[in-house]
């Protein structure tokens, strides 16, 4: 490889370049986090006196307790709901090949291109009509559901990849179609159920306009919806809004650190086959 | 059914009815799998999409009676500027949500594959795509506080002797939309990046080596080699960026709220204004049906794009 000196020096300047852009924002935020509650600081003025205390004041005035348990819940509540019916009806569509499947396939696939502002006034007022506005379930549901083209799609990618070969000499060994799902497939489908999780539990953390629209009550929202009010209530406070913003960044961010591979690699692969 | 047809044709004839049955039952079985799924996605997002579409021949205002009234609604989104706008904006935001990350993401991965194929550039994918990881909502309120009057963006400018320029980005007619362009490329440069350096990695070096033979610079290999090679992942990047540009609410609504008077709404915006805030179920959602409409418009040609590569 033949590359000029120069030509290594500008490329990695570029590349600095973009990952300080990247990153001041952050640290903009976390020291403006650390200046007295209700002064407006400059933008990366060092904290004379550091005020670790905003954290506990934004995690009171946030009411993060009950947020971290509302969103643990509603999250505890779409993951493994959805992981089950997409990942069987990956199954079906990807390995059994029923017939429909293509047109199952195409329908999902719709669901890729649909805005979510697009269908968002009649899931409200259908929430309305069977009662499960502004209940534990109103942000959940419809979450598992409009989840479904991109989890369906990721599962029948890999179950369309299964050699036929394991399927084959389950039934000749007298296998139901239940034992090829539940004892074969299933075990050797961890790892793509295992990203479709993460990316999962992080979209609901992060939904916003459900929670917007279908909860009232602020700390019955996911983190992300609840951190629209916070904004709403203390813009003119910018150290306790800062305090706040990176509450809630921090957990996604370490679930990213954690799960980098997984989590790349899923929306990377998910949006090619896309 | 490999086994099935290997057997002789006698014994395959006079089985055929059970074996038909057979298959019968077992594709019984296999729509029950998909049942669940299908149930839920149909209750809460095919129904939806169908009555967005129904409520946008209505006057309705969520709880009375409902009245047929055409195609009135959809003429009003036309008419009245401050609804048709939004869709401009969203154009405009397309430009900087999904060109510049799709255009600039390419030439950092192309950067990233030539001179920082170790840890530098492993470390630089990972950081780069932090922004898209978190909630929009927390990248639009700290870009509302770097944007603002007192934020970083005016100190550096300031302190590169660019005192003059400085100003509420957020707050400024001229400059807000733009200013919320900068947020979608803080989002999407490291989607964009990382999903094309991937690619790039798997695309033969012999080709990259047999061009730096022939003495071949960045720019002609760039134009050369990789962006024609490339081109179902920059179709993949354009389709998640255009929908996403298109889409836009969360950082819109935090950051500015669509304003100052109209000059960052967006339709996913005006849709919840209408329907939450005033309460015109018909309007808003005719102004639904024209933004998925558009998208559909606009995502097809690039489908059809990658779809000839191959």
């Amino acid at each position: 490889m033949k590359i000029g000196r120069g030509e290594i020096f500008a490329g990695r300047t570029l590349l600095m370049s973009l990952m300080v852009f990247t990153i001041l924002p952050f640290i903009s935020i976390f020291l403006t986090a650390l200046h007295p509650s209700g002064t407006v600081p400059g933008g990366l003025d060092w904290p004379a006196d550091p005020q670790w205390i905003n954290f506990v004041e934004a995690f009171k005035v946030a009411n993060m307790n009950t947020l971290i348990v509302s969103s643990l819940r509603i999250v505890l509540m779409v993951v493994p709901l959805a992981l089950v019916i997409s990942t069987m009806a990956g199954f079906a569509i990807g390995l059994l090949r029923i017939p429909g499947s293509g047109f199952l396939l195409t329908l999902f696939v719709f669901g890729l291109t649909l805005p979510f502002q697009g269908i968002i006034i009649p899931i409200y007022v259908l929430e309305r009509a069977i009662g499960i506005y502004n209940t534990k379930f109103a942000i959940a549901l419809p979450l598992i559901a409009l989840y479904m083209p991109f989890a369906v799609f990721w599962m029948r990618a890999h179950f369309v990849n299964m050699p036929v070969e394991i399927s084959e000499a389950a039934r000749v060994d007298g296998a139901t179609t239940w034992d090829l799902f539940r004892r074969i497939q299933l075990p050797l489908a961890q790892a793509p159920i295992a990203s479709l999780g993460i990316l999962m539990a992080i979209w609901t953390w992060n939904q916003f306009l459900l929670a917007l629209v279908l909860v009232e009550d602020p700390t019955q929202r996911t983190m992300a919806g609840a951190l629209g009010a916070f904004q709403g209530h203390y813009s003119t406070n910018v150290p306790l809004l800062c305090a706040g913003t990176i509450i809630i960044l921090v957990p996604t961010l370490l679930v990213f650190v954690l799960f980098q591979r997984q989590i790349i690699k899923a929306l990377l692969q998910g949006a090619v086959k896309g | 059914m490999m086994t099935l047809d290997k057997q002789p044709a006698t014994l395959s004839a006079s089985k055929r009815p059970r074996a038909s049955k057979r298959v019968l039952r077992e594709s019984f079985i296999g729509w029950l799998y998909v049942l669940p799924a299908l149930l839920m996605y149909a209750v809460f997002v095919l129904v939806p999409f169908v009555l967005t579409i129904v409520y946008s021949f209505h006057k309705w205002n969520g709880v009375g009676l409902m009245t047929w009234v055409g195609l009135k609604n959809y003429i009003t989104v036309f008419e009245v500027p401050n609804l048709i706008g939004t869709i401009f904006n969203a154009f405009w935001l397309v430009v900087w949500f999904s060109f510049i990350p799709v255009g600039l993401g390419l030439v950092v991965a192309s950067v990233i594959n030539r001179v920082a194929t170790g840890r530098f550039g492993e470390m630089a994918r990972t950081v780069l795509f932090l922004p898209y990881i978190i909630a929009l909502v927390a990248a639009g309120i700290i870009w509302g506080w770097l944007l603002s009057l007192s934020g970083l963006v005016n100190q550096i400018l300031s302190a590169i002797g660019l005192g003059s320029i400085t100003r509420a980005w957020l707050g400024d007619f001229d400059w807000a939309l733009s200013a919320v362009g900068i947020i979608g490329i803080w989002v999407l440069l490291g989607f964009c990046t990382v999903l094309l350096s991937t690619a790039m990695s798997k695309v033969d070096p012999s080709l990259y080596e047999a061009a730096r033979i022939d003495g071949s610079n960045w720019i002609r290999e760039f134009f050369a080699i990789t962006v024609p090679l490339l081109k179902q992942e920059i179709g993949v990047c354009l389709t998640v960026t255009v929908i996403f540009a298109l889409a836009t609410f969360d950082i819109v609504y935090v950051a500015t709220a669509g304003g100052p008077g109209n000059a960052t709404s967006v339709p996913g915006l005006q849709i919840y204004i209408l329907a939450f805030a005033q309460r015109n179920i018909g309007l808003a959602s005719a102004l639904a049906v024209m933004l998925m409409f558009l998208v559909v418009v606009i995502i097809l040609p690039i489908q059809r794009l990658n779809k000839e590569t191959y």
